[in-house]
């Protein structure tokens, strides 16, 4: 749920990567706070297990400029991916603006990705949300890796309603922006035609 | 686990069941009062800082020296902390545990949810204490109370000041903020 504070003329919006263990919702996070001029972001919160397992979630304010003399600014969180999580899930669900979904490209992830998709929608439906009404982006990640499903597999499965989509190599920054972009641009465009 | 998580803004905002549209909205007018009351508090409860933050993790508003706490984490994490005590009340069929304290060695936090909708927070050290924070917290919290009904009202019977800012903005603006 976007915050709109008329006082100090804000646009906040709430942006989550959602996807399975070891997907790389956190590598991207880790991309955009290494590659953002830190005048516009503020400090990534990582709450990790000793073994960098994400827990509960990692955080990342950023800053992206002013729409008709309002900033905007949009907060990045990440799931944790492993399925036992999933209380925690549903918690950082609670007032999404837009989704991001990264998936494991690696052929043995395909269960765990369509797993991952349905309890998404599973835990936006028990908050009254439908992913159809809501912005979101899929994101196939690890494109560089050897015994990857091709693009037209996962689409397929993951994108069934043609959702914007996007290949990428999260460690080395590939398509890292561009979904973020893409999810940013659907959520401003909701905001516009929502009210 | 299997059901949802209240959120109080959402039972007073009427909203679809595919968007979650109802934004969360301050005036300028609200925020001057808000501020008003959370000025009063860090005075008389002998406080550090008192922020307002929103069930979201959105910082409202703030009072006291800031300076060298980054705000933006504090109200995120803030909001992650009551949710996740909230699932814990859940589990134990608790609606919600209203007040958290975090006793620090020289800081401590006492945080509190407000009307189940907004998230008080008060840092002290040893020139306050627990019962004096609790006590002027429960005051500001009424305060807080009157004052968010009232911007709920306000957002629910004229939403048109927020259309007309969000219906101006143009596909151009928002390719703007990428280059």
């Amino acid at each position: 749920m976007s915050f709109i504070n008329y006082s100090s003329r804000e646009i906040n919006c709430k942006i989550v990567y959602y996807g399975p263990g070891l997907c790389g919702k956190t590598t991207n996070l880790s991309f955009i706070f290494k590659k953002t001029n830190p005048e516009h972001r503020g400090k990534m919160i990582s709450l990790a297990t000793e073994t960098e397992r994400t827990l509960f979630f990692d955080f990342l304010p950023l800053s992206l400029g002013d729409i008709k003399g309002f900033k905007t600014r949009f907060h990045l969180y990440t799931v944790p991916g492993q399925i036992f999580y999933d209380a925690s899930r549903k918690l950082i669900l609670k007032g999404v603006d837009g989704i991001v979904f990264v998936a494991d490209s690696q052929i043995e992830r395909m269960d765990a990705n369509m797993e991952s998709f349905e309890n998404m929608k599973i835990n936006l439906k028990e908050q009254s949300y439908d992913l159809a009404g809501i912005p979101y982006v899929i994101q196939y990640n690890k494109r560089d890796l050897p015994g990857v499903a091709p693009v037209a597999e996962l689409k397929k499965i993951l994108n069934v309603d043609g959702a914007p989509d996007f290949e990428a190599v999260a460690a080395a920054g590939v398509g890292v922006f561009e979904t973020l972009k893409a999810v940013v641009k659907l959520v401003l465009i909701e905001l516009k035609k929502g009210t | 686990m299997g059901e949802a998580f209240e959120s109080g803004w959402e039972g007073n905002i009427s909203r679809g069941l595919t968007m979650p549209t109802s934004s969360l909205v301050m005036f300028e007018e609200e925020f001057k009062q808000i501020t008003v009351v959370i000025d009063r508090l860090l005075k008389e409860a002998n406080a550090k800082v008192v922020f307002v933050v929103d069930k979201d993790g959105q910082l409202i508003a703030s009072s006291g020296d800031t300076g060298d706490i980054d705000t933006t984490s504090l109200a995120s994490l803030t909001a992650g902390n009551i949710a996740a005590t909230g699932g814990l009340a859940k589990l134990i069929g608790e609606r919600e545990f209203s007040i958290l304290f975090h006793e620090g060695e020289r800081d401590n936090l006492h945080i509190s949810i407000v009307a189940q909708r907004v998230i008080l927070v008060v840092i002290f050290d040893q020139k306050s204490s627990l019962g004096l924070v609790r006590l002027r917290v429960k005051k500001a919290s009424d305060e807080l109370n009157t004052i968010l009904q009232k911007l709920l009202q306000r957002v629910e019977k004229k939403p048109s000041d927020q259309e007309n800012l969000l219906s101006e903005i143009t596909d151009g603006d928002i390719d703007k903020l990428f280059h």
